[in-house]
């Protein structure tokens, strides 16, 4: 503990720029080499987080959201995985830190909820011990006072009869129950950073909105950032303060969550907004999908990643083929960031047209 | 597991009683007419019909029986009677009893060796996959796997022994009478076992961990700040310990019923040893006796492993 602290006095020091982010990621890059080449998994990701506040990172499998995330947690393998950029977290840089030091935050300053609860509970201990090993690799506590805490953090989260719970073993849980341990396991030690990556993707329709609920008090009472990774539209408006969009390894788009649902800009956030099922709409409507697949990580398109599927790729006068577009701020809005070609009025107007589109289905 | 062991019994009874050689016929001595052969079969019960034959030595197991009864010196074989070597004067079970615990030192010797290098071998491959403290292992591994034992038996004999004088030569003593004398016997019989069997360990314990460190509860691991010593020992070791488990149970109970060629070659008189003999003397009664006793140990081990499994993998526990 001690050592982190003059460790962050020292990288203030030197920092002095830093703002008040809570979480800066600058010019993130992870890549693979494989034999079939570089998979080129992040490219050039930049954001930042307030404290207390929720980052959602929406995109389809392969966007590179996970791969984000665990490049934060510092769960990439550095053998196989070649990264660069700058990740900030407290005034802390992230990636520059021997492993022994990053092993010592990951679990203490920041913590990850992962995606299938079913796989990532050790099959063989009790879900009480495994959350005292939690606790046990970041501070000395006396195994009855562990257990108790124990005890307390399943209160916390909502399971019911924690005294025998924490002697139960995973497959004796259902799915809702053991996320909550998740839940329970990344929270005993009052990370500030707190990542789920899709944490109701494997679970009930019904158990989801109960996890998300939890995930939203547990973050008030903490006052824990959350970063939450997602391809489902649902949990980014009713969790995030701010929207980043992943495609094909970048961002595409980022801004308030407002401001992405309300007026998005880039065509594939149209894209993504336009198929989305919806109960308002009448039953036999169809879905607007986006044409074609997500671009193959090995040889991402060399203009905009988004160019060989974008309807409006021919306003831009090739310029999408060949350019690869900057993230920028659009005209009035300094949060809201938009990575395309497209003029900005044209976005403005082709975004109007597919929003006013929508919002006829809805009312037919 | 008792009906296993009954069917053993009646198994190799009848298997041996097929063989043709004539037992009376052994032990009648050079000047053998067929009265005499006849006065032979009747003193080893061989002209009862197989079936009461059977009978009297399953009875034997449980409550002895006697052998020529009516001669004047009848042969008293108290429970649990595995039979009289009529070619050596002895109690089948007394024979076993001697070979047994050197045997049973034998194996457990080398166990304990080979578990520990095998095992930790194969972390230490796995954690280094790819580059040449993996591969110098794997190498080593094969090498070892496919020499035979009487290759690096004799070659040991050969250097340590002969050349070098280092250790006297191996003669078996109970390590109660002589701690050192024991060990220094047994010590190359213990690397001879380990190195045999470690080699298939290391491969297995490689690929066990190397298959479980890309699990979730791995990542999960790691993510909560674990050391990378307790993440792969702890949580990936374990979790693939199943395999290596079921594998030690049973080769330690193959070993038990006698490792023939370490046991020739440092001239160990075990199960090994006493199994070969038996074969070579055609002395069916001693051949069932080692039979029946290492398949016991076979069975045993079974539900050994059987128990472990619940002890090793919670989800297999019943109620």
């Amino acid at each position: 503990m001690i050592g982190r602290i003059t460790r962050t006095v020292d990288r203030i020091s030197t920092t002095a720029t830093e703002e008040r982010d809570f979480l800066t990621v600058k010019n993130l890059k992870v890549a693979f080499p494989t034999e079939d080449g570089l998979v080129q998994a992040v490219d050039d990701v930049s954001f930042a987080v307030e404290k207390g506040s929720t980052l959602a990172i929406v995109g389809e499998s392969g966007s590179g959201k996970s791969v984000t995330a665990q490049a934060v947690m510092g769960l990439l393998d550095r053998r196989t995985a070649k990264v660069s950029g700058e990740i900030w977290l407290n005034n802390v840089e992230l990636l520059g830190l021997p492993s022994s030091e990053m092993q010592a935050m990951r679990g203490d300053d920041l913590a990850m909820i992962f995606q299938d609860p079913m796989s990532s509970l050790h099959p063989f201990y009790r879900v009480g011990d495994q959350i005292v090993e939690a606790m046990r690799a970041h501070r000395k506590v006396k195994p009855k006072e562990a257990k108790r805490e124990v005890v307390d953090m399943f209160k916390r989260v909502g399971i019911p009869a924690p005294e025998r719970r924490v002697d139960a073993f995973p497959h004796q849980l259902s799915g809702g129950m053991r996320q909550r341990v998740m839940i329970a396991m990344a929270l005993i030690n009052s990370p500030d950073l707190l990542i789920a990556d899709e944490p109701t993707t494997a679970l009930d329709v019904t158990v989801q909105a109960q996890i998300l609920e939890l995930i939203q008090d547990l973050q008030k009472d903490f006052g824990t950032t959350v970063i939450v990774i997602t391809h489902d539209l649902g949990i980014v408006a009713d969790m995030a303060d701010e929207v980043a969009v992943m495609y094909g390894a970048r961002i595409v788009e980022r801004g308030p969550t407002k401001t992405i649902f309300e007026t998005p800009e880039m065509p594939y956030t149209l894209g993504l907004l336009s198929s989305i099922p919806r109960m308002d709409v009448e039953a036999g409507g169809r879905l607007l999908p986006i044409p074609g697949n997500p671009p193959s990580p090995i040889r991402l398109p060399k203009g905009c990643v988004f160019e060989p599927r974008c309807r409006y790729k021919a306003m831009t006068n090739g310029l999408s083929e060949t350019v690869r577009p900057e993230l920028l701020p659009t005209a009035g809005s300094p949060d809201h960031l938009v990575r395309c070609h497209l003029m900005p009025e044209t976005r403005k107007r082709i975004a109007g047209e597919v929003l006013a589109s929508l919002a006829e289905a809805t009312k037919a | 597991m008792l009906l296993l062991l009954f069917l053993l019994t009646l198994v190799t009874f009848f298997l041996f009683n097929l063989l043709p050689v004539d037992p009376a016929r052994l032990t009648c001595g050079k000047i053998c007419t067929p009265a005499l052969l006849e006065i032979n079969r009747h003193r080893l019960g061989l002209d009862l019909p197989p079936l009461d034959q059977y009978l009297a030595y399953f009875r034997g197991l449980f409550v002895g029986r006697t052998f020529s009864a009516d001669s004047p010196q009848p042969i008293v074989c108290s429970a649990p009677c595995l039979g009289y070597s009529f070619l050596r004067h002895e109690q089948v079970l007394s024979m076993i009893a001697r070979a047994v615990p050197v045997t049973f030192w034998l194996a457990l010797g080398g166990f304990i060796i080979w578990i520990i290098t095998g095992v930790s071998a194969g972390i230490y491959s796995a954690l280094h996959r790819g580059k040449w403290q993996d591969r110098t292992i794997m190498g080593i591994a094969l090498v070892g796997y496919s020499l035979p034992s009487f290759f690096i038996g004799l070659v040991l004999i050969f250097f340590v022994v002969l050349e070098w004088g280092w250790l006297p030569f191996p003669q078996f003593v109970p390590p109660n009478q002589n701690p050192l004398k024991f060990l220094q016997t047994m010590i190359l019989p213990w690397i001879v076992i380990a190195v045999l069997n470690a080699a298939f360990y290391v491969r297995l314990t490689r690929n066990q961990v190397l298959e479980t460190l890309g699990e979730d509860y791995v990542r999960t691991a790691r993510a909560k700040g674990l050391r990378e010593r307790v993440v792969v020992v702890k949580h990936a070791l374990r979790a693939g310990l199943t395999p290596i488990v079921t594998a030690a149970g049973l080769d330690l109970a193959y070993l038990l019923g006698g490792a023939i060629i370490t046991e020739s070659i440092f001239s160990l008189p075990g199960m090994g040893v006493l199994a070969v003999q038996s074969v070579v003397d055609s002395d069916l009664p001693v051949i069932a006796g080692v039979t029946l006793v290492s398949a016991t140990f076979i069975i045993v081990a079974n539900l050994i492993v059987d128990l472990l499994y619940a002890v090793v993998d919670p989800r297999v526990r019943v109620g």
